[in-house]
């Protein structure tokens, strides 16, 4: 049976096809885990059963799930406004599952959502969705409005006495809506800085009410943890995280996607089986693993199992599972320039070191990567990777992000700044790996 | 289309209203009504900004604090087509950077800038999520990906030639 | 109180406060920005760093910001630490990244909070080398200059405008290194406490527009400590000056009222006492013309006068205590009227007597801020005073509190505090014949007739304690109404009601007294406050005297031979027909003022007083709080105190009345105050409002300028290049220049300014005060004349008042017309400030919606017919029409019944 895929997050997406309706997705066995849990399962049983899958968020910081939703305030949703917020911001460089999974097939995360808000008593569910996703917002109204249509959201669902809907809110473009709490700050219609914690959005969010924030990914995951058992879940991670996870692949490989895969699959077999490996000509010189606020890994490290305690071990995060490869031929120093421009640009404004730290960074890489680099600046770089580099020191982990990429890459590729720095320019042949055409890339 | 200089049509200001309503306060829809007026006028001009601050019981200077704030409201002008141009890391690795040059040159503008005949803006934007697909751009509101240069020739011709 | 343990010093310090607060306290030199006492922390700019320790055995620590972090037992941090230091002279690097180094040209320079914490973390050196940003700046209006280049967005502005001032034409603008703080067009900031930006931005991006067309660097000015004459509330301040003129008005911190705010009249309106109006030298009325004369041929003049006969003396409630008293001493107690009309004086007197026998508590402008309940009832606080206004816009955060306190979250977390009580209610209720500021907080904001609000006043008191009369014939929504509030209130621990004068309504007031008393039974912190409409309004209703209608009888009845008018514009009380009356009946008027009024021109002699600038005096607030304000310029002879040209009056007077015998041995202001202490023993403690002229700190007087004050000789070359003996002030304990005494120990009535190095910018006052907060360390400024505590009458029961007015009837022929006192442009000094004026806006006449027919109207008021352009406000009660009070009549007597005609619109034929 389809749900007890061991791909069970990708096993109706049909690219080909289209979303599955609803009742195509009934078919295949949605909805089994919506009735299951309405139909007799305590809130409580829900967050224990999630915390025993061993679920951990998919939005980068892996906390784990169950363990999240315990703080929300336990009153049933009919006596207190609770909310559940997907966060479908996805605005991580290099990062394109949850649009897969949105596109593929909304229902399961709708399934998802009921799940979730079912299990923390929230009455108010809303997917936050990054702007630029028109297909996915597309099909997403669609799929609100049949599941709607269908009973499976409104007053009462199922004669449950639980009552459930969900608002789709399309952003306006920014990363940091991404971040939990300026994510609310931005349902608030209020310009999107991050909050202090506490309070935790678990008890005080939107509107000052307890609200969840989970990534799309996280959610998609709990029709199948519902349906088929915490035990079955975990039991498909192959170390200690549970489930499946969406693992891609960008830059110069052969068959740069997207795959489900067990949670802890070595980065080998992700990068040479699923992606194809290196285009012809090229050789992978390093890669961020999780996206582009997490450190970079050199070939030695392809073989780390791609899990939240593995990837810390060998210097980085999993962040969101979707890799972003360096080739030999493109100019790591020009990588580094662009992330950071990302970063300094989308840095929110509020917290100093952020606001002001990240355009010198950007503005010191774009010096040494145009040949103007000089010898301090070095230690500048430096300075700035260690000030904003460790928590605690900015307001939100943004820029500990932004740091993640130039801290390993001061160190990696310590050889390239002072080749840049020393002959003033790029010493690759062709300088910047961008000015490289596409050459024969299947897509 | 409509200019933005005349106030905004009744259905439109009713389809705000609706949405605030929607809302615990009404400025939980401020995102979501620019938008709409956006969607319509392809911007959101000063007057129309301080009508949805009206309509949401904000200031206009509250409500523009927001607007400005958010990357994809556009409180200036664009041409009848928006291409925004991917210039994320993937992106960048795939050959961004001379696809622009490319676009740009071809068009005569620079990027931010719209073409004389107000036909095409083009903005440089933040990963769009198809880095599969790199270089990849987002024209109006249709993906595409893969880019080189040869479809952008072809994609600036239609463009040119539809409303 | 706790410990906690500073670089290996152990610090007594408070619970419930921040480390930043407690390294400050304890005497760290910590720098911050975003912080601030009155905002709360944010944690935005990332100044505040330390190291923090887990334990005694953890050496490694790990970096927090102070002001996020709360003080623990025995909590372990390190300011000293290099990582630390590091960090923070990073966080100052990056602010300069964008900060252009202007500060020669600057006008925060010298007391700029930015340049103090940069020298601070020792950031001295520029590794930046690229091109920083830049902004344009915008046209704020009269008060503010805007110079955006500068920013270095610790948000502090947005913060104070619009979350606690409750402004919205100002905001953050764009994002990551381009925000901007600014309006959305060019404009001007409308909210009333827009001046505050000026001391809120730590640097130079909004500063004082008028000080700026006269600008001086701080240490090139004398300061001294000052009371705002604006309105009643007696808002501490620091007058500023240089030479003879006054260049501006700073917050002086006063624990109990202002704190670290002023209104925009308070800070602006000082602008007279530099403005063309000024009178310099006497004036005589010779052949109907007034010309200048000497002094000697002034007073010979009088002598004259008072040879004739009888002399009456009108004083003012904007006038000082010292030279209200000295004039009751020239003329005698049956000669002396406040200056009031009867009306004005019993409402005045009224509130004395409600207050003096109050069982519950007078709360001071901070109390309301934390009431956790409020009724405001007929007073348009926001207007009559604006600082009270804004200390209960605070007053309904304390429901979020409360959340907080419950979520374990410090209530300085303001951010935090903000997002957890953003559905918290409001337990304000503001019942006002007209929109008020304050409505956009209230949980109700009800209109209706000044006696109907009455009614329903009496209602609420008769619903909380049965033994208040009753209120006949309540509408079933008001009674609702008033259950719903007299529930409210009595649910709040520290309930307060706010009414005043501002409708020459005693019902209003007495209503407001019966609530504050029911509620007392049972809340003995019940607070009750009424608004008074001048600075010195109290200490007259304390003095008695009488009322300008008796003046008229004497006159009319030729009684009275010569008047002496002292800093009182008659025609902003009597009607035209009257003034004319008295100047027919009274051979000869002489005013004592600082600013040609209406009334000079029917005057035989014009004396020039020193405005509150330039003399000491003693003002005693609508909460019978008695407060010096102290001399910051010398001006030019002949301008004296006022109490000093009555004295000489009464020294010119020959022979002398047996009661002037004192008057004219008086030396200084301190036996002023003696004279006035016997005369009247329950104004006696006003003389301790501040120390004494004898008052000297470690044997010396106190200095009024900076150690760095320089170019005494220059400011004066003009006339003479020599150097003159620095002038001499035999009123206060004050040098006039940069010798003497000076210390963060000093009383707090005498600190002209906030100076402690390292700190030179107002943030310095952090070290005058015991407590962040707190207390000032050198005792309180000023002294309450009621006891804060209700009357010792304990069960004795309230005598509740009885005369509750009828419901008003709206008429078809007349309208009910009340005051629309304006924030900018009722009160008269300010009136002649120059910002002040430009912010005046033209006055219109406000008529409920539904009566508004045409463009313009005429309103038939007892000077005559008066043409105005007519504006619907919302909520207006049918029957009442609202006018500008002083703009359109300017001896606007209130309520008046009044006709009402319709005046053809424009292109309309007649
Ligand atoms: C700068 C920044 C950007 C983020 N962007 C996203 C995002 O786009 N999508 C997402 O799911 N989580 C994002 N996160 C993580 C969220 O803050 C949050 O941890 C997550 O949504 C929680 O969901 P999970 O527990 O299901 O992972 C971001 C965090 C930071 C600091
Ligand atoms: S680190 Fe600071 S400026 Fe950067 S995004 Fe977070 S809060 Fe905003
Ligand atoms: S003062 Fe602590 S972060 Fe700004």
């Amino acid at each position: 049976m389809t749900l007890l895929s061991d791909r069970p997050l990708t096993a109706m997406i049909d690219p080909a096809a289209g979303p599955p309706d609803c009742a195509a997705y009934g078919r295949a066995g949605g909805w089994q885990a919506a009735r299951r849990a309405l139909g007799g399962l305590a809130p409580a049983d829900i967050i224990d059963m999630v915390t025993r899958s061993k679920l951990r968020g998919r939005g980068g910081a892996g906390f784990s799930t169950g363990q999240k939703w315990s703080f929300v305030p336990k009153d049933p949703a009919s006596e207190r406004r609770k909310y559940l917020i997907a966060n479908a911001d996805e605005m991580e460089p290099g990062t394109f599952k949850d649009r897969l999974l949105l596109e593929g097939n909304p229902l399961q995360l709708v399934e998802g959502m009921i799940l979730a808000a079912y299990g923390v008593q929230a009455g108010h569910g809303i997917v936050f969705l990054r702007g630029e996703y028109h297909l996915a917002c597309t099909r997403l109204h669609h799929a609100i409005g049949e599941a709607r249509q269908q009973g499976w959201l409104g007053e009462n669902i199922l004669g449950s006495g639980f009552s459930f809907d969900i608002h789709v809110h399309s952003s306006a473009g920014r990363y940091i809506c991404g971040e939990e709490t300026a994510l609310l700050t931005a349902l608030e219609g209020r310009r999107a800085t991050p909050r202090s914690k506490p309070p935790f959005p678990q008890t005080g969010g939107l509107w000052g009410a307890p609200s969840v924030v989970n990534n799309v990914e996280t959610l998609c995951n709990l029709p199948h943890i519902i349906a088929n058992g915490p035990e079955w879940f975990a039991g498909l991670g192959l170390g200690e995280d549970g489930g499946t996870k969406i693992y891609g692949a960008s830059g110069r490989v052969t068959k740069p996607g997207a795959w489900e895969l067990p949670i802890g699959t070595p980065l080998r077999q992700i990068i040479e089986e699923h992606a194809g490996g290196m285009l012809p000509g090229y050789r992978l010189r390093a890669l961020l693993p999780g996206g582009a606020s997490t450190a970079f890994l050199d070939a030695t490290s392809l073989d780390v199992a791609m899990d939240y305690g593995s990837v810390e071990k060998a210097g980085s995060r999993l962040g969101t599972g979707m890799a972003i490869i360096l080739d030999d031929r493109t100019c790591p120093i020009g990588m580094i320039r662009n992330l950071e421009h990302f970063f300094a640009q989308e840095s929110c404004g509020w917290c100093t070191p952020c606001r002001d730290g990240l355009p010198w960074v950007e503005r010191l890489l774009t010096a040494i990567e145009d040949g103007t680099g000089q010898a301090e600046d070095m230690d500048h770089l430096a300075r700035h990777a260690r000030m904003l580099g460790a928590p605690g020191r900015t307001f939100c982990a943004h820029a500990p992000g932004a740091m993640a990429p130039l801290a390993s890459g001061l160190k990696l590729f310590a050889a390239d700044f002072t080749d840049h720095i020393r002959h003033g320019r790029c010493p690759l042949p062709a300088a910047h790996g961008g000015m490289n055409t596409r050459q024969g890339a299947p897509s | 289309m409509s200019t933005a200089d005349a106030p905004l049509p009744a259905p439109l200001r009713a389809e705000i209203l609706v949405l605030a309503a929607q809302e615990l306060h009404p400025r939980g829809a401020a995102v979501a009504a620019l938008r709409l007026v956006q969607a319509r006028f392809g911007w959101v001009s000063t007057g129309h900004l301080c009508e949805v601050a009206d309509l949401l019981g904000m200031s206009a200077d509250d409500l523009d604090g927001v607007a400005t704030y958010f990357n994809l409201l556009f409180r200036r002008p664009v041409g009848r087509h928006v291409i925004m141009l991917c210039d994320s890391v993937s992106c960048w690795i795939m050959g961004c950077e001379p696809l622009c040059d490319h676009l740009c040159r071809t068009l005569g503008i620079q990027p931010g800038e719209t073409t004389a005949d107000n036909a095409i803006t083009v903005l440089p934007t933040v990963c769009i999520g198809h880095c599969d697909h790199a270089p990849a751009m987002l024209v109006d509101t249709t993906l595409h990906g893969d880019v080189d240069t040869v479809c952008l020739d072809h994609l600036i011709d239609t463009l040119r030639d539809t409303p | 109180m706790t410990r906690i343990h500073i670089d290996g010093k152990e610090c007594p310090t408070r619970t419930g406060i921040n480390l930043l607060q407690a390294c400050l306290e304890a005497g760290a030199n910590l720098p911050y920005f975003c912080w601030h006492p009155e905002l709360g922390s944010v944690g935005a700019c990332r100044q505040c760093a330390i190291k923090q320790f887990t334990g005694p055995d953890d050496t490694k620590g790990r970096i927090v910001m102070a002001c996020m972090t709360p003080v623990g037992e025995d909590t372990i941090v390190s300011v000293d630490d290099t990582e630390a230091r590091d960090f923070r002279a990073s966080v100052i690097e990056w602010m300069m990244v964008n900060h252009p180094h202007d500060c020669p040209v600057c006008e925060e320079g010298g007391e700029c909070h930015l340049q103090d914490m940069t020298v601070m973390t020792g950031h001295n050196t520029r590794r930046y080398r690229f091109t920083k940003r830049t902004h344009r700046n915008q046209d704020l209006g009269p008060f503010v200059k805007h110079e955006m280049n500068r920013c270095i967005a610790c948000y502090r502005c947005v913060r104070f405008y619009r979350d606690y001032a409750g402004g919205d034409d100002l905001a953050a603008f764009a994002s990551h290194d381009h925000v901007y703080f600014g309006r959305a067009a060019d404009g001007t900031l409308e909210n009333a406490f827009s001046g505050n930006l000026v001391e809120i931005c730590p640097t130079g991006v909004f500063t004082d527009r008028p000080f700026s067309a006269t600008y001086t660097r701080k240490w090139d000015m004398r300061g001294a400590p000052s009371v705002c004459v604006h309105c009643a509330v007696g808002c501490n301040t620091i007058v500023n000056a240089r030479g003879e003129t006054v260049r501006r008005v700073l917050n002086r911190y006063n624990t109990d009222i202002n704190r670290y705010v002023l209104c925009d009249r308070g800070r602006f309106g000082h602008g007279f006492v530099n403005a063309p109006t000024r009178i310099r030298t006497p004036l005589c009325a010779t052949d109907g013309q007034q010309v200048p004369v000497p002094v000697a041929d002034a007073l010979a003049r009088f002598a004259r006068m008072a040879a004739d006969g009888r002399i009456v003396g009108i004083a003012s409630p904007r006038a000082a205590l010292e030279t209200c008293f000295s004039l009751h001493a020239l003329a005698g107690p049956q000669h002396f009227s406040t200056g009031q009309t009867r009306q004005e004086q019993s409402c005045a007197e009224l509130a004395h007597a409600l207050l003096g026998r109050h069982p519950g508590r007078l709360p001071t402008i901070h109390d309301m801020e934390s009431a956790d309940a409020v009724l405001v009832l007929g007073e348009d606080v926001y207007a009559t005073a604006p600082r009270l206004g804004l200390a209960l816009r605070q007053s309904v955060r304390q429901p979020s509190f409360h959340t907080a306190d419950e979520a374990r979250v410090p209530r300085w977390m303001d951010a935090a505090v903000r997002t957890l009580g953003a559905e918290c209610p409001s337990a304000l209720h503001v019942l006002t014949p007209a929109p008020t500021a304050l409505d956009d907080v209230a949980a109700d904001s009800v209109r209706a007739a000044p006696d109907d609000i009455a009614r329903l006043g009496f209602a609420i008191a008769h619903e909380i304690d049965p033994a208040a009369p009753p209120v006949a014939d309540l509408a079933p929504d008001d009674t609702r109404l008033v259950t719903r509030i007299a529930r409210t209130l009595v649910a709040a621990r520290t309930p307060v009601v706010v009414s005043g004068m501002q409708y020459g309504s005693p019902a209003l007031m007495q209503a407001a007294a019966s609530i504050a008393a029911a509620l007392a039974r049972a809340t003995p912190s019940a607070g009750l406050s009424l608004v008074l409409p001048e600075c010195n309004t109290m200490g007259l209703a304390m003095m008695g005297g009488l009322p300008l209608e008796t003046v008229m009888e004497q006159a009319r009845a030729g009684a009275i031979s010569a008047l002496v008018v002292v800093e009182n514009d008659l025609t902003r009380h009597l009607s035209p027909a009257d003034v004319a009356d008295l100047v027919a009946a009274v051979p000869d008027i002489v005013v004592i003022d600082h600013t040609v009024t209406p009334l000079c021109q029917h005057a035989s002699l014009v004396l020039p007083s020193a405005a509150f600038s330039e003399c000491t005096g003693t003002f005693i607030s609508h909460e019978g709080r008695a407060q010096r304000s102290f001399q910051a310029v010398f001006p030019p002879a002949p301008i004296q105190a006022g109490w000093r040209w009555i004295q000489a009056l009464g020294q010119s007077a020959e022979p002398a009345a047996p009661h002037m015998t004192e008057l004219t041995g008086w030396r200084d202001l301190d036996d002023v105050l003696a004279a006035l202490a016997a005369a009247f023993p329950h104004l006696a403690p006003a003389a301790r409002a501040a120390p004494d002229a004898q008052y000297r700190m470690d044997g010396q007087k106190l200095r009024s300028q900076t150690y760095r004050a320089s170019g005494r000789t220059v400011i004066r070359s003009f006339v003479s290049v020599r150097d003159q003996p620095p002038p001499a002030s035999a009123d206060t304990p004050f040098s006039s220049s940069m010798e003497g005494a000076y210390g963060p120990d000093m009383p707090a009535a005498l600190v002209s300014g906030y100076q402690a190095s390292p700190w030179n910018s107002v943030q310095a006052l952090n070290r005058f005060q015991h407590e962040i907060g707190g207390d000032m360390r050198g005792g309180a400024s000023g002294i309450r004349l009621f006891p804060s505590a209700g009357p010792d009458d304990a069960g004795r029961p309230y005598a509740y008042a009885t005369d509750i007015p009828t419901a008003y009837v709206a008429r078809a022929d007349t309208m009910l017309v009340l005051p629309d006192t304006r924030l900018f442009g009722s009160e008269e000094l300010s009136m002649s400030s120059p910002p002040v004026m430009a912010r005046a806006t033209a006055p219109t006449l406000g008529l409920p919606a539904g009566m508004v027919r045409s463009d313009r109207m005429t309103l038939h008021l007892e000077d005559g017919p008066h043409i105005l352009p007519v504006e619907s406000v919302p909520g207006l009660p049918a029957g009442i029409a609202l006018c500008p009070a002083h703009m359109v009549a300017r001896a606007f007597r209130f309520p008046r019944m009044a006709r009402l005609e319709r005046m053809p619109d424009a292109g309309e034929g007649p």
